[in-house]
């Protein structure tokens, strides 16, 4: 039995593996889904909802939905990629994120979809709210401010007996992820730059590192986010 | 039920100068005030933050010299992460930040001149505001325009390749730097087409120099008398006496070319400088120690580096201080318009220091970061083009910042400036009950002599918005006007 499947995104065939999401079959195929939560190597959330498209009239994350042959998904159009950018809009709003002095500009997956979304000023009011910072690790800072809650690093940072160094806390709008204060004091210098790298924005910092790389040599520098996957084709 | 809430003072308020004139019940001036009515608030929301955010997040004090905050920042983290204080670095470390510092201090000193003073000198204090002004330079001066933008352009670009942007870049790190220079950055500054090379840029230094000199033999009286008042001079100098903006020890001489503050130890500054609060002003008044509040107060910038140094260390601005020191018989020059006659000697020699750091195979070293024993407390200060800038940092053992006390530039000017007003509103205002137009231009003038930040934040084209209010001897306002 065949385990190729056709589908069309945006009137565009894709020719996928069974068993691949929507996400990873646009990925092989050069066409660019916007994610957030979703990290390669880890199951897929759903979470951020930016990777929304639109199938059978109803809006589905592309991120968890397995591609299947005949399906006609809608991704790059002005009302999903309107969505994706109320979604950015909504995390700039409800952390506090300032870019200028924040040492993964450049390197951040929040700042690098406004860019690439155009956004301007966010259409709902800032809540500046009250959130603190964690520095008891030696190795890492944890960043409430900046922290838009997408569980990679919980999922992600484990240690040998699969207990995770970050966790939630709180609930509603209180919700935060917080850094385990024992485990985090015991962190390996490895497993703590891996943290820094699996979170998509500053909530996760290894201390001491700050703008060591120039501006000009950053991820997205040169070219927005998603064009690696676009110049595939 | 709703309430209205009305904050002040205005946070990040562009610059706006405020001046009170107080009047006898002889119509002669009794107290000038210059009010500072910005207020930022960096030395409280600076504290919680990572020390190694302070060079990127204090530079924002500023969009003119923002690289002086960014290298001070990163000279007292130098103290913090064991590098030294000032003289830990590398070789590609240390040079990179000067020739950093010396392309900023180069582009803000050419905007002084250029784009702010230059209106003044061409078309006169008095002149039509609508001609006075940098597109009024082009089209009176087209060549002097070209060179004020064209030299502006090449410090911009010394920041950009040494700091990865124009402005509020982030090549300096503590204990170091971010990048080398490499083999095509550094040909771009060097060799450049005309006019953009480092060569270039030494000659239309002097040219600069020249035209000012120029206009000083023609109002030789004005230029010299104008709020002109004897004052001390705080500097940085190098340890064997030479000018140097980046690194040295704390030198004062009073009005006489004594000194009174001897080579000390920036690390140490506290013991020597206190700052004073007065409640009419956000701007503190600092003074040594030493010598109290009202002998202790002295002028910062162009003129008193001038004043303090021994000697230039490039040729060119060497020759120049030996005629501009020359001109006061190496008496200290206490004339508050020889501020631009010092400045383009500045000018001159950060353009030669530019061209000697660009021909240093240093610069494509690989080496960029030194770090030590970590300490608890750090202190940066170096000059900035407005004067000395004290930075300074304190942080716990989780690496946040706990302290921080910024004592810019323009603060260090305050007093001085006060008095350069006090002394135009009595050469002015004496016997009159009414403020002109020529007095309103004459008080901008003194002011802008000192190249405060509120000034370059903000009287763009030429215009300074000033707010002067004369008050009589029973507290009544009786004249009030603004521009």
């Amino acid at each position: 039995m065949s385990t190729t499947i056709r589908f069309k995104i945006d009137g565009k065939e894709i020719i996928a593996e069974k068993g691949q999401t929507i996400v990873e079959a646009a990925k092989a195929n050069g066409v660019y889904i916007p994610t957030l939560c979703n990290f390669e190597g880890l199951p897929p959330k759903g979470c951020c909802r930016m990777c929304t498209v639109k199938l059978n009239k109803r809006y589905m994350t592309a991120c968890t939905t397995p591609a299947a042959d005949g399906m006609e998904v809608e991704s790059d159009t002005p009302e999903i990629n309107d969505f994706r950018k109320g979604i950015i809009e909504l995390l700039f709003v409800s952390g506090n994120h300032f870019c200028p002095a924040c040492e993964k500009s450049g390197n951040c997956e929040l700042q690098a979809l406004a860019y690439r979304f155009k956004m301007m000023v966010p259409r709902f009011p800032f809540l500046f709210p009250q959130k603190g910072l964690d520095a008891s690790s030696p190795k890492l800072i944890k960043e409430q401010n900046r922290c838009i809650m997408c569980k990679r690093c919980i999922k992600a940072i484990k240690d040998d007996e699969g207990r995770s160094y970050f966790a939630y806390q709180y609930r509603g709008n209180k919700l935060e992820v917080i850094l385990d204060k024992k485990l985090g004091k015991e962190i390996s210098d490895a497993l703590a730059r891996k943290a820094m790298d699996t979170c998509p924005v500053g909530s996760i910092i290894y201390k001491e590192l700050g703008y060591y790389q120039p501006i000009g040599k950053r991820k997205y520098d040169k070219e927005p986010i998603g064009s690696d996957i676009e110049v595939q084709q | 039920m709703s309430k209205k809430i009305t904050i002040e003072p205005v946070t990040r308020v562009e610059g706006h100068g405020k001046v009170t004139i107080y009047m006898d019940d002889q119509n002669n001036v009794r107290e000038s005030r210059l009010h500072i009515v910005e207020f930022r608030g960096f030395e409280r929301f600076v504290q919680g933050r990572p020390y190694w955010e302070m060079p990127v997040l204090v530079q924002r004090l500023c969009g003119i010299c923002p690289v002086s905050h960014h290298l001070a920042a990163a000279k007292a983290l130098d103290v913090i992460v064991g590098a030294g204080a000032g003289d830990g670095l590398t070789a590609v470390g240390e040079k990179m930040r000067r020739l950093m510092h010396y392309g900023q201090f180069f582009q803000s000193h050419v905007l002084h001149f250029f784009h702010l003073s230059s209106p003044d000198f061409l078309f006169g204090f008095d002149g039509d505001p609508l001609k006075r002004n940098i597109i009024g330079v082009a089209m009176e001066n087209r060549e002097l325009a070209v060179q004020g933008v064209m030299m502006r352009k090449f410090g911009q670009e010394v920041i950009r390749l040494t700091a990865g942007k124009k402005v509020h870049g982030t090549g300096a790190v503590p204990g170091g730097i971010n990048k080398n220079l490499t083999i095509e950055e550094r040909d771009e500054l060097l060799k450049g087409p005309d006019p953009m090379n480092a060569d270039k840029m030494v000659e239309w230094s002097v040219a600069a120099l020249d035209f000012f000199k120029g206009y000083h033999k023609a109002n030789r009286k004005m230029v010299d008398e104008f709020a002109a008042f004897p004052s001390n001079h705080l500097s940085m100098v190098r340890k064997d006496g030479a000018f140097d903006i980046y690194h040295g020890v704390l030198r004062a001489v009073d009005a006489e070319g004594k000194i009174i503050l001897n080579d000390v130890d920036y690390q140490d500054y506290e013991n020597y400088i206190e700052e004073e609060v007065r409640d009419w002003s956000y701007m503190k008044f600092p003074y040594l120690k030493e010598y109290g509040k009202e002998q202790g107060w002295y002028r910062v910038g162009p003129l008193a580096r001038l004043n303090v140094c021994d000697f230039m260390p490039t040729p060119l601005a060497q020759k120049e201080f030996e005629e501009y020191k020359a001109y006061t018989n190496g008496k200290p020059n206490n004339m508050s318009l020889h501020y631009h006659w010092a400045r383009l000697i500045e000018v001159l020699h950060c353009a030669e220091v530019i061209r000697d750091l660009l021909n240093d195979p240093d610069l494509q070293n690989e080496d960029l970061v030194v770090k030590g024993e970590k300490r608890h407390r750090g202190v940066g200060v170096l000059e900035a083009p407005r004067g000395t800038l004290f930075h300074h940092y304190e942080i716990n053992d989780d690496d946040l910042v706990t302290l921080a006390n910024l004592i810019v530039s323009t603060t260090n000017n305050n007093e001085p400036m006060n008095r350069a007003v006090n002394h135009t509103a009595n050469a002015m205002l004496n016997g009159h009950t009414e403020i002109t137009e020529g007095m309103m231009n004459a008080v901008e003038v003194a002011i802008r002599a000192y190249d405060p930040c509120l000034s370059c934040a903000t009287h763009a084209l030429g215009q300074m918005p000033l707010e002067i209010t004369m008050i009589n001897n029973e507290n009544r306002i009786v004249d009030h006007k603004t521009k």
